[in-house]
């Protein structure tokens, strides 16, 4: 789950790093309550989970209530590369002497966690690796031993950080690292992470994407649900615990597991065709994920045949089969579905759909994946 | 021979009182595989379908000599379970659990690393291993794997996604071709057993002559294993990478695959394996047919 950057402040502030006081604003009038409680002058930030705000107008000064009423009505609602701003973040405004970057992930390669700290803060970490790769620190961390404050300091020191700098941001990286860890983080980003004239440093943005894995062991994500941008296909596949990624072609896709639902895209796409979503129904579906998924995909009107790809593994063929006629039974099916089915219990899965009945204009049975793919890209054109 | 398990593997199941360890766990029995024992905390001394339970894997071992597990436990517990594995003293860990914290995984790994080296652990998010008529641990329908034959040649298989191990198994049996062992590495973002863990072993089997190796979009796993197969691989392979159409930006269902920053793309992966000599197709069929085609002129 990708934080918006009010809720990634709220999430550091809950590990104590330091961040500008203010608050969230739908409307205008809370947009000056929270000006009026953070105190002038304040910076309204467009919340969007895109790149680029700042380009498109979307994050503002205002001095004053009146400046703050006229910048919140105009982000409120303004369009940043297709995101429509529903809420902005307004706070403090920073005295700035110096930005800097620093960020947590996990290095696939090295199966360690990798810490980048830089001097050149506020611009698109990407554009400094490209242009000049040794002002970025990259320290490998051991999960098993944690990061320590003197690696951090020496981080600090190997980034050429002033003196004065160097206390306040070997905290902040120690408790960025404590989030990134203990809150179960797959990205914790501080950029720019701020230097001010007083010498203190702290968090001007926040940039986190939370492991959705861990999700049972963190109540407190509940209060970050809800304003992800998805449109309504994806918004009730969630709502069945269901993987679904929608796409812009006919064939609605059901598969189980990633890498087959994967290939069904590209056997489809070979073909000739183009798929209208990806939908993992994932391990071990029964016959009542098999019928969500199939409403999911009926409710997307682009539809003009399903290819449902099953080779079963933890899945079984019999619950595949279950689903399938159970959801028929629920809702009138707009597209025809054309089945391949393999792997476990397939036989007993192929009978019950020989058994339930169903006439060849509604369902079709095909051998392999590419026979199975050929005559739904066709029943689709 | 097979690689990491066969005919000799003594295997536990951790979990087999639950529904999927005893669902799975019985069906590696009916398979032939030996399962001699389960773990579930509290339960020792229970059966299960005439498997003996124990409280430990500890208290397992020391009674059946197991020396392979399965761990078929919840997520929030797998961490632990593959620990305690490890530190009972067995070799092989099998973790098909899905949705394991990537904090727990890359924390486990490393840990194996260090305190037990002489654990090596497959997955998890994985389908299992098996090696065909002699070991099937995990989730695979034993029916869809070709035996090996005595003189070959023989393929060995291994995958980044279960499904997909299925499809490959699937395709060799349709076309007769014996599988020496076929091993789901997961689609996570920190397995524990890799891609260029398979291929070393597989080069060294004499029983494998050929190999096929499933990829997908994300990360650089393919790549690692494509500089691997260039400097010390001399088997023939066929490859398919899943995800050719995939969007950028999007999460096709395992955590690990992701297109980012122009990086991971299915088109950059095939590439450094054709590179590397090895014949890719574009769907599963057609490495299949590859496959058919390299062991035909073996």
């Amino acid at each position: 789950m990708d934080l918006f950057e009010y809720q990634g402040k709220q999430y550091f502030a809950r590990y104590d790093i330091p961040v500008s006081p203010g608050g969230p604003a739908d409307t205008v009038d809370e947009a000056v309550r929270e000006a009026n409680n953070a105190g002038y002058p304040v910076v309204v930030k467009a919340q969007v989970q895109v790149g680029g705000r700042g380009k498109a107008g979307g994050i503002q000064l205002a001095d004053d209530e009146a400046a703050v009423r006229e910048h919140a009505g105009n982000i409120l609602g303004m369009d940043i590369k297709g995101h429509v701003v529903k809420r902005v973040w307004v706070e403090r405004a920073s005295d700035i002497d110096e930005e800097y970057y620093v960020s947590f992930t996990l290095d696939r390669a090295e199966k360690k966690h990798l810490m980048m700290l830089s001097r050149e803060g506020g611009v698109e970490i990407e554009v400094v690796a490209e242009e000049n790769p040794d002002a970025i620190v990259k320290i490998h961390i051991d999960p098993v031993d944690g990061l320590s404050a003197e690696t951090a300091r020496t981080a600090c020191t190997d980034a050429a950080l002033p003196e004065r700098a160097i206390d306040g941001a070997t905290e902040i990286i120690v408790k960025l690292y404590r989030c990134y860890t203990e809150g179960d983080c797959d990205l914790a980003e501080i950029n720019p992470l701020i230097l001010k004239p007083t010498g203190e440093v702290h968090a001007l943005d926040a940039k986190v994407t939370l492991d959705d894995s861990a999700e049972f062991r963190h109540p407190e994500w509940e209060d970050f649900k809800g304003l992800t941008v998805m449109d309504d296909r994806e918004k009730m596949a969630a709502e069945k615990d269901l993987q679904y990624i929608g796409l812009d072609g006919t064939v609605g896709i059901i598969a189980n597991g990633a890498g087959l639902a994967m290939s069904t895209l590209d056997v489809v796409n070979q073909v000739g065709g183009s798929a209208a979503n990806f939908l993992d129904i994932g391990g071990g579906a029964n016959a009542d994920v098999m019928a969500g998924a199939l409403e999911v995909i009926n409710s997307d009107d682009k539809v003009k045949s399903i290819f449902i790809n099953i080779f079963g593994g933890i899945t079984r063929g019999e619950e595949v089969a279950k689903g399938i006629v159970e959801a028929m039974g629920r809702v009138v099916l707009k597209a025809p579905i054309v089945i391949r089915l393999d792997g476990t219990n397939a036989e007993e899965g192929r009978q019950i759909l020989l058994d339930a009945g169903i006439p060849e204009d509604k369902l079709r049975s095909e051998p392999t994946m590419l026979d199975a793919a050929r005559t739904a890209v066709a029943l689709a054109s | 021979m097979a690689i990491f398990v066969d005919e000799n593997t003594k295997v536990l199941v951790q979990g087999l009182t639950g529904g999927q360890g005893k669902y799975h766990g019985l069906r590696n029995r009916d398979y032939g595989t030996k399962v001699v024992g389960g773990v579930t905390p509290g339960k020792g001394g229970q059966e299960v379908d005439g498997i003996p339970i124990f409280n430990s894997v500890a208290d397992a071992v020391e009674a059946t000599g197991a020396n392979a597990s399965f761990a078929a436990v919840p997520p929030k517990f797998a961490a632990g379970a593959i620990l305690e594995a490890a530190e009972a003293g067995i070799g092989f860990v099998v973790c098909i659990t899905e949705g394991i914290p990537a904090q727990d995984e890359a924390t486990t790994f490393n840990r194996l690393q260090r305190d037990f080296p002489n654990t090596r652990l497959l997955g998890p998010n994985c389908p299992g291993i098996i090696s065909p008529g002699k070991c099937n641990i995990g989730i695979t329908a034993g029916e869809i794997a070709q035996n090996p034959t005595a003189d070959g040649p023989n393929v060995g298989i291994v995958s980044r996604s279960g499904t997909l191990t299925y499809q490959a198994l699937y395709e060799l049996k349709q076309r007769g071709i014996g599988v020496s062992t076929c091993v789901g590495i997961g689609g996570d973002p920190v397995p524990g057993t890799n891609f260029i863990d398979c291929l070393a072993e597989f080069q060294n089997d004499s029983e494998t002559h050929a190999i096929m190796m499933l990829g997908e979009i994300g990360g650089s796993a393919e790549e690692e294993a494509a500089e691997f197969i260039q400097a010390n691989v001399t088997k023939p392979m066929s490859s398919y990478i899943a995800g050719v159409t995939a969007p950028a930006g999007k999460k096709m269902g395992h955590a690990g695959a992701i297109v980012s920053g122009g990086k991971g793309t299915a088109q950059g992966k095939m590439d450094a394996l054709t590179a590397a000599g090895v014949k890719v197709g574009l769907n599963p069929t057609e490495a299949g047919e590859l496959m058919a085609e390299v062991v035909a002129a073996l």
